[in-house]
């Protein structure tokens, strides 16, 4: 799922990978200078340092296959090969957006590339998510679905509803934990009585794994597995993926309530420059080859966003347009 | 024309559209094995087996939350709350997802959800399970909500809900499940947004639904006897809403009588009184009355459950105000 992106049709997938991770981050700062400057209005909430969860994971699945993800979903989405200036559009509320506007970075989705949503509501993509699996699985297409959601989520009552509704109907669906750590600005240990949120899986018949969300191939790796699994009708999985948000929680939040320490632990297992290590020791990628795909993009990313500026914005009549009046 | 029973409405526009469309399904609590607490889906697990209709686990979120993400991946959904009030556990799912989903992805997807719930009181179920829980949803834009008072109107909305591409909330009320009427041959297709004119009046309107409606047209017979001419409309879906025929009525009659099973804050009853002054005020002749349930929690014990619904009496009480010196006149 590497399509609308800028890599070469012929790059290795490892190089599609950090081509797909790079352009995430480098998005994703954007979007971040453009919210600072007033262009990007609201609120919204970013990625960087979480993009291996994304990128790995939906770096398995097929045409057909369907992704739920959260309002830290810009990631995802762009995995999915969602084209990044209608994503770029939608998060600056102009008519070309992915939903022409009307949804905003919460709410990104683009189901001709699977993305059935983004949930701005903590767990509420769960249960829907459910419901994508359900249908594949009556409908014997054989596609399977993704559910993103934070740590935070798996203390909400749709995530238990869900899990169990998963379990007992053997669905295929891989529940994706990107556990960053913080469920907003409150730490984990201060929510939640237990460390180890893949031991919620038992409760509810599916397999937990635990995976280092900053390294792409193991995440890559996991969520295969658990995708094969479905696929065979073995039912859903739980993968929490140990992760870090770079930034704070939303907007202009600075995240003051992180030892400086856990920021500098964290930092230094960033996903990008340790897929460059792996790239240039296992794969033999040349330094020149992982510059280029920088400054290309680089230059994806700016012309998403000059193509987005030149979108208009949504006129009157989209108002009135496509609900019941 | 046959006979049928509410409840038999209910299984038989299910059925109806099952065997008409593989891509719809039916979930809920107990409405496989069981067959629906109210028998409301007995027999539909034997007909299209357990892939079709399924039972689920306690889980009103997981439910409708299933319905959705299923209505976007192409299947027709029918999800069943097993009682009207269930709804605040689905809350979300229902008011942040579903009426929104359409529009928030700038149309990208449709999202054909029917949910059914069963509302109302009367048969002592207490506070939690009698609410006539469709006014919750009135202020929620991207929901269409039915409300069928008889077999023929159940039949026809639900089966039109479960073609609708956009969601639907159809309320059943429980106390009607035993009622029983007439359906025409054939297939039957009642569309939202058409009130139909139960009696036709000159002198007063009376809108009503379901139990009330059933209300109303007692009180209508009685005032006929005293020389009142009652024009009976029961709206039958909320949203859309037939404006148009209660405001031909209210052009004729003058006089309008709003008859709802639940308190006035908030509610549909509230919403027509309020279109009825402020776009048809110069057709009135007395201000548009409403009865309605006390500002209360429905109580448990018969006596006061009783006192709680309004009844006909009240609403003969309410029409005999309205009338005012000409309805005296009319019951010499």
């Amino acid at each position: 799922m590497t399509e609308g992106g800028s890599g070469a049709a012929t790059e290795t997938l490892e190089l599609g990978l950090y081509r797909k991770m790079v352009e995430i981050r480098l998005f994703e700062n954007e979007v971040q200078r453009l919210f600072l400057e007033g262009v990007v209005r609201g609120t919204t909430h970013l990625c960087q340092g979480q993009e291996a969860v994304a990128v790995g994971s939906c770096s398995v699945l097929r045409p057909g296959d369907m992704v739920t993800c959260t309002y830290r979903g810009h990631g995802v989405v762009l995995a999915m090969g969602t084209p990044m200036n209608r994503t770029m559009a939608e998060i600056m509320g102009r008519s070309g957006g992915l939903c022409h506007g009307k949804g905003g970075s919460m709410h990104l989705t683009d189901v001709s590339h699977g993305v059935l949503g983004s949930f701005a509501i903590v767990g509420a993509g769960l249960p829907v998510a459910n419901g994508a699996a359900w249908s594949a699985q009556y409908l014997k297409t054989n596609a399977v679905t993704l559910a993103f959601f934070g740590d935070g989520a798996t203390n909400i009552g749709a995530f238990h509803e869900s899990l169990n509704l998963a379990g007992v109907w053997a669905l295929p669906l891989i529940f994706i934990c990107e556990n960053n750590l913080y469920g907003e600005y409150s730490p984990l240990r201060l929510t939640t009585p237990i460390d180890d949120l893949s031991l919620r899986a038992s409760s509810y018949g599916m397999p937990g794994v635990r995976v280092d969300g900053n390294d792409v191939m193991a995440v890559r790796q996991v969520v295969s597995d658990a995708v094969d699994r479905a696929r065979a009708g073995n039912g859903p999985t739980f993968v929490e993926a140990l992760t870090y948000r770079h930034r704070g929680h939303s907007r202009t939040d600075p995240a003051k309530y992180r030892p400086q320490e856990e920021v500098d632990q964290w930092l230094a297992r960033d996903p990008i420059p340790r897929l460059e290590a792996l790239l240039k020791e296992r794969f033999g990628v040349a330094d020149d080859d992982l510059l280029a795909v920088r400054v290309s993009s680089e230059k994806a990313v700016e012309e998403a966003i000059k193509w987005a500026s030149a979108s208009p914005d949504p006129t009157e009549e989209a108002l009135l347009t496509d609900v019941f009046v | 024309m046959t006979e049928i029973t509410y409840r038999q409405a209910a299984a038989r526009a299910i059925a109806e559209e099952m065997a008409r469309d593989t891509r719809v399904v039916l979930l809920g609590e107990d409405v496989a094995a069981a067959g629906g607490v109210f028998k409301a889906t007995e027999g539909l697990l034997e007909t299209f087996g357990p892939e079709r209709v399924r039972d689920t686990p306690i889980s009103e979120q997981a439910i409708i939350g299933a319905a959705i993400g299923a209505s976007m991946s192409g299947l027709r959904p029918v999800a069943e709350l097993m009682f009207a009030d269930f709804a605040g556990v689905a809350f979300d799912q229902i008011a942040n997802q579903l009426a929104k989903y359409r529009y928030m992805t700038g149309g990208q997807v449709k999202v054909p959800v029917t949910i059914r719930l069963v509302g109302g009181a009367g048969l002592g179920f207490g506070a939690q399970h009698s609410q006539a829980t469709e006014n919750w949803f009135l202020n929620i834009p991207g929901l269409q909500i039915a409300v069928p008072g008889t077999p023929a109107d159940l039949l026809g909305l639900l089966k039109t809900a479960i073609r609708s591409d956009d969601p639907v909330l159809v309320f059943e009320h429980k106390a009607l499940y035993t009622l029983k009427g007439d359906v025409p041959d054939g297939e039957v297709l009642v569309p939202l947004g058409s009130a139909t004119i139960v009696t036709e009046g000159n002198d007063l309107t009376i809108l009503a639904t379901q139990v009330m409606r059933q209300r109303a047209q007692k009180a209508a017979e009685t005032l006929k006897a005293r020389n009142v001419s009652v024009e009976l409309i029961d709206p039958r879906s909320l949203v859309p809403f037939d404006f148009e025929t209660v405001q031909r009525s209210v052009k004729k009659t003058g006089r309008v009588l709003v008859v709802q099973e639940s308190p006035i804050a908030g509610s549909w009853a509230a919403t027509v009184v309020g279109r009825l002054v402020t776009e048809c005020f110069d057709w009135l002749d007395a201000a548009p009355a409403v009865v309605c349930a006390p500002n209360t929690p429905i109580p448990f014990a018969d006596s006061l459950e009783r006192r709680w619904i309004p009844t006909e009496q009240d609403i003969l009480e309410a029409a005999m105000q309205l009338l005012g010196g000409e309805g005296a006149a009319m019951a010499t």
